[in-house]
């Protein structure tokens, strides 16, 4: 009894508030997205996507029950065990999944329709979590950092090859817990820097890029080098330094002529489309640069306060692609405006921010690094989906947490939060 | 260890919300433009269209009525067939023909209607009706066409067709939009501000494939549409069909007026077509063969083709002079052979003799009078004065100038001004020996059937007339108010019984006693319009009864020799039938019928099978039946004079001193050329392709 009274009192209900919060306000607009004022559908016909979500929302009831009956020991104890079920059911999936739009990720079981890689997210961030709060593993140790990309690398390989491209960049958001470990930021620096490098390649022509970036490293290799000829100064590594700079103009010389291959033969045609309409999005607007348009035209119509409820015409008449799933926050825009959708953006800030707050208060390496994931994951889901409806990111396929539609999706993000919190609820115990 | 860096990574996350605030505000505040692309996206202008306004002909029959015709339209992506083969003989369609409508409808949009199958009448429509239901994707859409319960008043009617390109970019309202439908011709264009009521326009909201999705704004931005008004023209239909019926295979003009109010109460251009031709579906096709036709069925003779009136205009001449008082109704001269050529009757005439008789050089000398009144010694002066003042009467009867007839390319006519012999002759080097001709209606003259009918309207009014118009009332408003009108020609009264009196004479023991109705007191005027390119054109007007008239008719026949043989008995059986609605007389009925001017088209050699063992050939002799009746007016003059050219019933002519200068004046139909009948067609046709371009 005391375990339970103790048990309440310990759960972060402001965060399952959230969870709340998002989820209901989720259901409303997916039912906004797809109404057809022609049907009068009721949100809860079961044969209408709200109706369908409302099914999920119970499952989800239901599995967050289950995860907080469960002794919190359960998720360190078994999580290679999790990890290598999940592993097993990726593979499994992509030999017997059928071709869904290119994809091959979907279990399909009767009626019921599963993708494996939203819960390999949670199975990564537990075994992950696992590895590195074992004692004496430290993250500086090359070792630690070389089954870190295998533990990251295998199911990430096994989605990419279910040409999920967009679920496997997400495994690249396990960065921030890295960093969090002990990663040097240089490192994330650098990743910063190859991005920057990689858009202004396709927007500037790339032999001003490359001269450009020549000069600059010599200019600079060749100001370091002017510290020689100070007395006294040990020049091994100045001469270092130097050579480094020097270096690394060289290998960002060598990105931006790989770029154009990496684009034209690398990416897929649709790959490279979003690309380019991210770079240029007044072009082709009937054509490729069409989804981000009329993404861009649903929310900019929204205007301050919004068209209102059930009123947004771009998504419930289709003008916007998958306006119920990766373009939920399209409806949002839509219907409540800059006002809706800033109090929206602070809202899941405010809740990411909590997330860390929790996971840094972790007593217990493992919950932490697993709070951490957690919250990585959802801030990249976050970071992408609304960037790419608003044109900040090149469109990647990736739901938006608790909102867009979707049972594996919500289930998947609803494990991950709640296996999190039932860790944290038992925070003192965990020594 | 590395604690810090919790801090590092939140205020990454408030960063992020931070830019996509600030993104929100531009792209949703700063940037007004997706709001409009949002509107244009969803927002479709659906046009509500008013019924175009019927019209009724003076006793309530329809003249123009709409008729629905439906369109089969298919939704290529709703569209389920298990059996083509059975489909396509449902609707009778070859599989080819099928499979081409659906590949073009799929191109057009796999999901929005497209036409499968354009303007099928209700009868049509009703043999494939039932089977709609075994095919989901085919849906019937409703539209209507204008329609005729008669086959009568073509060239008046008129017809409406799609808006063109140029209209569209002449309007200066913008009513129009592409692929709206506009009158061309006759009232439907005259009367369009009219007939074409109110559009209305509904706003519904269409998803990405165009499918509508209900009411954009409840409706606040949508407006019902206004149907036209229906029009009530003046027109007795039967009247018309009747003319029609007589002017079978003859080319020329009919018009009647009511002459107390200007109504037209029949107007005929023959030859004429049917107007059904220029409705539905055929529209195209049958407009392209009306318009190569050689007899112009498309040109609306009594407004657009001019002609020298021949001796019917000396009921004219003589008013003026009477009102000029150059001479009196007892004022006499004789029938002097060697100032103008004339036929035998008895001399001196005084002037309702002369108009019995048609006394050619009673009125030459009475046009002497008017132009030289010794008002000036120099006898050039004196004409100039003389013909100003005639000139300035004249045009007081509508001639030389539009009567405002409620039709398109109304012409003016043209009566020759003192400005235009200055110019042909120089000033002061004319006289009224140079312009004789005019004073029995030959010369530079041009006159419209239907100022013929204004004249004879205005003998019957007494000096007045209204401007002729078809239309007598538009919804319950009435005609419009330059038909309201009375045009005075400032000619007494008393002037017009000797005239009067000479054309009731005309028609019981003159010129025109084939007109003679029993019990009716007719008065007319025969004239034959000399032509010098072929036969003489018959003309004859009249009105009736004497008193109390109720019709004047002017009846123009190109082609067909005196105004006594056939202009006469088509305006008399006309008025007979209008004012008895009874033919007494169908031996004269018969004659008319059966006179072919041409062969129609298709059936020249049942034609010709027909008439060589019985009739001589049309155009060239007077039909034996008739001979004794037309005896009268068939005064042939075998004696040719000096000075006139040709002499044919009382109508010689002068000969034209400049002929090319004539015909660049354009003041007479006349056109050097030696196809008889080509003359006024292929002046007109030209006219009026390139009048109704400029529509």
């Amino acid at each position: 009894m005391r375990g339970d009274i103790n048990f309440a009192k310990n759960i972060d209900w402001i965060t399952i508030c959230f969870y709340v919060g998002f989820v209901l306000f989720g259901w409303l607009n997916i039912y906004a997205a797809v109404y057809d004022p022609t049907l009068h559908m009721s949100p809860f016909n079961p044969a209408s996507r709200s109706g369908q979500q409302l099914i999920w929302i119970g499952l989800s009831a239901f599995v967050i029950l289950l995860i907080l009956i469960v002794d919190y020991k359960f998720y360190s104890s078994f999580a290679y065990v999790i990890y290598g079920a999940i592993i097993f059911l990726l593979i499994v999936t992509y030999i017997v999944a059928p071709d869904i739009k290119g994809s091959r990720s979907w279990l399909v079981l009767g009626s019921i329709r599963l993708q494996p890689a939203e819960f390999a997210k949670f199975a990564t961030a537990l075994a992950l979590a696992k590895y590195l709060g074992g004692i004496g593993v430290r993250f500086i140790q090359s070792r630690t950092q070389l089954i870190c990309a295998i533990l990251l690398g295998v199911p990430a390989a096994i989605i990419l090859l279910q040409n999920e491209t967009g679920s496997m960049l997400v495994f690249s958001a396990f960065i921030l817990v890295f960093y969090r470990e002990g990663l040097s930021p240089y490192i994330l620096l650098l990743g910063i820097f190859s991005i920057v490098l990689f858009v202004l390649t396709l927007l500037l022509d790339k032999y001003y890029l490359a001269s450009g970036l020549a000069v600059l490293g010599i200019l600079t290799s060749g100001f370091i080098l002017l510290g020689l000829r100070k007395k006294n100064i040990r020049r091994k590594p100045i001469i270092q330094k130097a050579l480094g700079v020097f270096g690394a103009c060289i290998i960002s010389i060598v990105i931006v002529f790989s770029v154009n291959f990496f684009v034209t033969d690398v990416l897929q045609p649709h790959q490279q489309a979003r690309i380019k309409s991210l770079i240029n999005p007044g072009a082709d607007i009937k054509g490729i640069g069409w989804n981000l348009y009329q993404s861009k035209v649903a929310i900019g119509s929204g205007a301050l306060t919004g068209k209102g409820f059930l009123q947004g015409t771009q998504t419930k008449f289709d003008f916007v692609p998958e306006q119920s799933t990766d373009f939920i926050f399209c409806t949002i825009g839509e219907e409540y405006g800059w006002i809706g959708s800033s109090l929206f953006i602070i809202a899941y800030v405010v809740f990411l921010v909590r997330l860390i707050s929790l996971a840094e208060r972790q007593k217990d390496k493992f919950a932490r690094i697993y709070g951490y994931g957690v919250a990585s994951i959802y801030f990249f889901h976050f970071m992408v989906n609304i960037g790419m409806t608003i044109g900040i990111f090149p469109i990647i396929g990736i739901p938006l947490p608790f909102f867009s539609y979707g049972g594996s999706s919500l289930l998947g993000f609803t494990l991950l939060l709640f296996v999190f919190l039932k860790l944290d609820a038992h925070r003192k115990q965990l020594l | 260890m590395f604690k810090k860096r919790k801090n590092i990574i939140q205020i990454v996350f408030i960063l992020l919300g931070i830019v996509y605030i600030i993104k929100l505000f531009s792209l949703q505040i700063l940037d007004s433009s997706y709001k409009l692309a949002s509107r244009d996206n969803v927002r479709r202008r659906i046009i509500d269209y008013p019924f175009r306004g019927l019209i009724y002909d003076r006793n309530g029959k329809w003249l123009v009525y709409n008729t629905s015709v439906f369109d089969l339209m298919v939704v290529p992506r709703e569209l389920k067939i298990k059996d083509t083969a059975i489909f396509c003989e449902r609707f009778g369609l070859t599989k080819e023909a099928f499979i081409k409508k659906m590949t073009d409808a799929k191109a057009y949009s796999r999901a929005k209607p497209s036409a499968f199958m354009k303007q099928l009448s209700t009868t049509d429509f009703a043999k494939i009706q039932d089977f709609l239901v075994d095919y989901k994707g085919i849906y019937p859409q409703q539209r209507t066409i204008r329609a005729y319960p008669h086959h009568a008043l073509a060239n008046a009617l008129g017809y409406i067709g799609e808006v063109s390109p140029k209209q569209l970019e002449k309007q200066t309202d913008g009513y129009y939009q592409q692929g709206d439908y506009i009158g061309i011709n006759g009232l439907e264009l005259e009367y369009e501000h009219y007939l074409r009521g109110k559009r209305g326009a509904r706003y519904v909201m269409v998803d990405v494939r165009g499918v509508e999705k209900g009411t954009y704004k409840n409706g606040i931005y949508d407006t019902l549409s206004i149907p036209g008004a229906n029009l009530t023209a003046s027109v007795d239909l039967d009247l018309q069909k009747y003319g029609e019926t007589l002017m079978k295979y003859k080319i020329g003009s009919v018009v009647a007026i009511e002459p107390s109010s200007g109504e037209i109460l029949s107007i005929i251009s023959a030859p004429s077509y049917d107007p059904n031709k220029l409705t539905g579906r055929n529209f195209s096709e049958n407009y392209a063969a009306l318009e190569k036709d050689s007899l112009v069925p498309l040109f609306n003779r009594p407004l657009m083709a001019k002609y020298p009136p021949g001796s019917i205009f000396k009921i004219a001449q003589a008013l003026i002079a009477l009102n000029l008082g150059v001479i009196t109704p007892a004022t006499t001269f004789p029938c002097n052979k060697a100032l103008i050529n004339c036929h035998h009757h008895p001399s001196p005439q005084d002037v309702s003799g002369a108009i019995q008789y048609s006394c050619n050089p009673f009125f030459y000398m009475t046009f002497k009078h008017i132009l030289e009144q010794g008002k000036d010694p120099n006898k050039y002066q004196d004409s100039e004065i003389g013909f100003r003042k005639w000139y300035n009467q004249i045009r007081k009867f509508g001639f030389g100038q539009k009567l405002g007839v409620d039709l398109p390319n109304e012409t003016r006519g043209a009566i020759p001004s003192n400005a235009y012999y200055d110019h042909l002759y120089g000033h002061l080097r004319w006289k009224f020996s140079t312009v004789y001709s005019l004073s029995i209606g030959q010369g530079e003259i041009g006159v419209t059937p239907i100022q013929m009918a204004n004249l004879a309207a205005i003998v019957a009014n007494k000096g007045f007339f209204y401007s002729p118009h078809m239309i007598k009332s538009i919804g319950n408003k009435g005609a419009l108010p330059q038909y309201k009108v009375k045009h005075s020609l400032g000619i007494d009264k008393q002037y017009f019984k000797p005239v009067i009196d000479g054309m009731e004479q005309v028609v019981l023991g003159g010129t025109g006693m084939i007109a003679k109705i029993k019990d009716i007191a007719v008065c007319g005027k025969t004239g034959t319009a000399q032509n010098p390119h072929g036969k003489d054109h018959s003309v004859f007007i009249a009105f009736a009864p004497k008193d109390n008239p109720k019709i004047a008719i002017a009846v123009f026949i190109e082609n067909a020799g005196f105004g006594a043989s056939w202009a006469a008995p088509i305006a008399s059986l006309m008025i007979e039938k209008y004012l008895t609605d009874t033919i007494t007389r169908p031996r004269l009925e018969k004659y008319i019928l059966d006179k072919k001017f041409y062969t129609p088209k298709g059936e020249t050699e049942i034609q010709n099978k027909k008439l060589k063992p019985k009739a001589p050939a049309p155009a060239k002799k007077t039909p034996k039946p008739n001979a004794a009746v037309l005896k009268d007016s068939a005064l042939l003059n075998e004696i040719p004079k000096p000075k006139a050219l040709i002499f044919k019933d009382s109508i010689p002519v002068t000969k034209t001193p400049k002929p090319e200068v004539l015909i660049s004046k354009d003041s007479v139909p006349i056109k050097k050329t030696d196809k008889p009948n080509a003359i006024i067609p292929k002046d007109s046709s030209g006219k009026n392709k390139k009048e109704r371009r400029t529509n």
